[in-house]
């Protein structure tokens, strides 16, 4: 059965990895023109472009010595950065990865115990204070929570660090804390409701009320109907980190952190079409990647799943 | 003072009063069963005992166990120390009452830990819970299985053992054998029965089926409307019963008639009305409406059904009983065309069916399972589910009204949603829509199984009338020999995807002659150990 998610994976990457060759192709305006960038279209220029991206192969062969690059980390030059695309990327990782990771806990930090404490006393006051809160998380756009937090904590309190990354990896954490947060608020609401609904429903499961008439302590019972709502849980906060992967674009805009999100952003704008093409797959291998692990999570927590794979 | 007394002001509920004030005593290792229907109050009067009831309910009243008395009303943090030490709740439900990601041993160690106040050194606690598995005869081994790994009974024990390892002074039991087979159930029962007696544990049984308290309950309160309408010593109130509904309740009970003899005149009646009917449409000397032959199916590994043969004939109702396991749902959905059949072969009025569902027509068959809370669309209104019915076997919506008066529902039911009928209104939903294409064969798949006893003979009632006013053949899939004895015209005895025995009803269950059908009507009667005489009355003896 996992032989057969991954093969799966590797197909979808693989449709993937064709429909981002394409983009170059299908991408308005003349590609040339958009490959020559500021440079001048003198016909030695042209030319040299011509060779330099085998423009006058077959497409097949142009797709297979691009997808020959891409496997060995080669995704070509960037047009605007006028460095490797492996290398403009690699710079900026980092900071993408521990703002996307800090949200993530931040997310799952607030919005489990928040959401265990509003399933528990459902209809009262941490319930309805929840409740208020996920509506907010919800409906407030990424955009607009990073600008009310940059001006109430960055100019009015001026606690945080209005734009930037930071030097070192104290400074950067300290730069990094509004954005998290940002990123956090949605997710973070989106995680109360999951498991403030699938604890509901556990609540609610005949075992817990067996557990609690043999008298076993509350914290016992709440601890294993977490347990079992760890199945629904772990499935929606995996489609989370995809949501993250856009979000991180809205966040690193608004607080002009250099990372993977900017890069995205200015990469489109100025047509340089090698960074797009790598940036997409790799958030398609990201997304790719956290699927196969949810279903790997839901067999290690789901013994009657975990069964039926054995004997299959 | 020793032993359980209880006094129940009453339970308040969000649409008035539940139960009204009822009280009882129970003796040290003795047993008393509460009966009813569901609505009844019975499962309320058990959970206000554990202070469990659901939001919105309350209970008033005084739990006096062993002398010290504890308030109903008391809050739920007072209600955790009186759970488990002085009282015990088992569920109906094995299924679902054990936790599914957790394995068997920390079940049964938790309680362990709650009752010692304490975490508990891991070889102390594996070595208990290996001896309280062995008290509910199990093997040690299944303290390291996950429920789903494990039979209903071996689940239920694992329940028990779990329900017990705080050492309870009064165990309630609310319908612990509904869910299981019949072999099971008495085995439960015993046990139970046995651990009473060893701890000196009083018992209180819920159950709506007075045939499984016979012999095992030392009293009896029966209760309507959330009121006792009789009470007294358990063979007392079954033989010589005083109130109507007690009357009644064991009037409707199949298991209790157990002993009658067969439904004579519904034999006849195939014969004669049913087979005539048949002939109409079909040449005389026809071959049987369904004519099963080596039918095998396989999964995986495991052989489900190992060469099985049936007939059915035009307008018969053919039983098919045998345990959970036997196949015999298999070999009904083999027929319907819900399961692929690997071998063999099922015909249909002499024509040969390939395997799978686009052989079938809608007229030819129609299946009713045994949930109807599953097998209706909640988004869906009677009507709705019913006019899709009849356009699938091409039939005009107008139909909808007869349909609804065939099985007896009142015409604005249409406009209702499931939720808003009961259960035996809910089944005989399914029951109409399964006839909406006008099918010459019913297929039943425990389809009273989960209803209560007197809903359950309106159905089998329901079923008999359909077989004769519209010569419907009709394949009625159960566990319960009881039930099946109540309608059928022959029986097919299923074991471990083999045809064990198979004739007329009568001669079946009353002169058995495989080991294995003995050993199941053995089993029936085992639960109900009085039967004889009470039928000697002609009280249950239907007319």
């Amino acid at each position: 059965m996992l032989a057969v998610r991954v093969l799966g994976t590797v197909a979808i990457l693989f449709v993937l990895s064709i429909v981002v060759f394409s983009m170059l192709h299908l991408a308005p305006g003349d590609l040339v023109k958009t490959l020559l960038g500021t440079r001048p279209a003198s016909p030695e220029a042209v030319a040299a472009i011509r060779e330099q991206y085998h423009l006058d192969d077959p497409l097949p062969v142009q797709y297979l010595r691009w997808l020959g690059g891409v496997l060995t980390g080669d995704f070509g030059q960037s047009i605007r950065l006028q460095t490797s695309v492996a290398d403009a990327i690699g710079s900026r990782l980092g900071l993408t990865l521990a703002l996307c990771g800090l949200a993530f806990v931040a997310a799952i930090g607030s919005g489990i115990p928040l959401g265990v404490q509003s399933a528990v006393r459902a209809g009262g006051v941490l319930d309805r204070i929840g409740t208020a809160l996920g509506v907010i998380g919800l409906s407030a756009p990424t955009f607009a929570v990073g600008l009310l937090l940059l001006y109430v904590f960055a100019y009015y309190l001026p606690i945080f660090p209005v734009y930037g990354g930071g030097r070192g990896p104290l400074d950067t954490l300290y730069h990094l804390i509004l954005p998290a947060i940002t990123l956090a608020a949605g997710l973070g609401a989106i995680v109360l409701k999951l498991t403030r609904t699938a604890m509901l429903r556990e609540l609610d499961a005949d075992y817990v009320t067996s557990a609690r008439a043999r008298g076993i302590p509350e914290g016992r019972v709440r601890r294993l109907a977490l347990r079992n709502a760890a199945i629904p849980i772990v499935t929606g906060a995996s489609l989370l980190l995809t949501f993250l992967v856009g979000g991180t674009v809205l966040a690193e805009t608004t607080y002009a952190l250099p990372g993977l999100g900017t890069l995205l952003q200015d990469s489109v704008l100025f047509k340089d079409l090698a960074v797009v093409q790598a940036l997409t797959l790799l958030v398609a291998l990201v997304i790719a990647v956290i699927a196969l692990l949810a279903d790997l999570a839901y067999l290690l927590l789901d013994p009657r799943v975990r069964a039926k794979g054995g004997t299959a | 003072m020793t032993g359980i007394d209880v006094a129940l002001d009453g339970i308040e509920g969000p649409a008035g009063r539940m139960v009204e004030p009822l009280s009882f005593a129970i003796a040290p290792a003795a047993s008393l069963a509460l009966i009813g229907e569901s609505g009844s109050g019975k499962t309320l009067t058990a959970k206000s005992l554990v202070g469990l009831l659901p939001p919105g309910f309350r209970a008033a009243g005084t739990l006096r166990v062993d002398g010290r008395e504890h308030r109903l009303e008391q809050t739920d943090a007072s209600w955790r120390a009186v759970r488990g030490r002085e009282v015990s709740l088992l569920l109906q439900d094995p299924f679902t009452s054990l936790s599914p990601v957790h394995r068997c041993g920390p079940q049964i160690a938790w309680t362990l830990e709650a009752k010692a106040g304490r975490r508990l050194p891991a070889r102390e606690l594996d070595a208990e819970v290996a001896r309280r598995l062995d008290e509910v005869n199990l093997p040690a081994r299944v303290a390291r299985a996950h429920p789903h790994e494990l039979s209903g009974g071996m689940r239920q024990r694992v329940a028990i053992a779990a329900a017990l390892a705080s050492d309870p002074r009064l165990l309630i039991a609310d319908e612990p054998t509904t869910a299981l087979d019949a072999s099971n159930q008495a085995e439960i029962l015993d046990l139970l029965r046995e651990l009473q007696h060893e701890r000196g544990m009083a018992m209180l049984l819920i159950s709506h089926d007075l045939g499984l308290v016979r012999g095992r309950t030392d009293e009896v309160l029966v209760m309507r409307h959330g009121e006792v309408v009789e009470r007294g010593a358990t063979a007392r109130v079954l033989s010589a019963p005083e109130h109507q509904y007690t009357k009644a309740l064991i009037a409707a009970d199949p298991a209790l008639a157990l002993d009658a003899p067969v439904h004579a005149e519904a034999s006849g009646h195939a014969e004669a009305s049913g087979r005539s009917e048949a002939s109409a449409a079909d040449p005389p000397a026809a071959a049987p409406l369904v004519h099963a032959t080596g039918v095998v199916k396989r999964f995986g590994e495991r052989t489900v059904l190992g060469g099985v043969d049936l007939d059915v004939a035009a307008g018969e109702i053919v039983g098919i009983v045998g345990e959970s396991g036997s196949g015999k749902s298999t070999l009904a959905r083999c027929i319907a065309g819900l399961e692929r059949e690997d071998g063999g072969t099922i015909a249909f009025d002499g024509a040969v069916l390939s395997p799978g569902r686009r052989s079938r027509t809608p007229g030819q068959m129609q299946i009713v399972f045994q949930d109807p809370y599953s097998s209706l669309n909640p988004m869906m209104t009677i009507g709705q589910i019913l006019r899709e019915a009849l356009a699938v076997g091409g039939r005009p919506a107008t139909e909808v009204a007869g349909l609804l008066e065939t099985v007896g529902l009142p015409a604005d039911a249409a406009a209702k949603r499931p939720a808003q009928l009961s259960g035996g209104q809910r089944q005989r939903v399914a029951i109409a829509r399964a006839l909406a294409p006008r099918p010459r064969l019913l297929i039943c798949d425990e389809s009273v199984s989960a209803l209560d006893v007197q809903v359950q003979a309106q159905i089998l009632e329901l079923l008999g009338r359909l077989r004769e006013e519209l010569g419907v053949a009709i394949l009625f899939i159960s566990h319960d020999l009881a039930v099946v004895r109540r309608i059928a015209d022959t029986v097919t005895v299923v074991w471990q995807g083999r045809v064990v025995e198979q004739g007329p009803c009568a001669r079946v269950l009353d002169a058995p002659v495989e080991e294995y059908t003995k050993l199941l009507v053995a089993a029936a009667h085992r639960d109900r150990p009085h039967t004889h005489d009470h039928s000697t009355d002609g009280r249950t003896i239907p007319a």
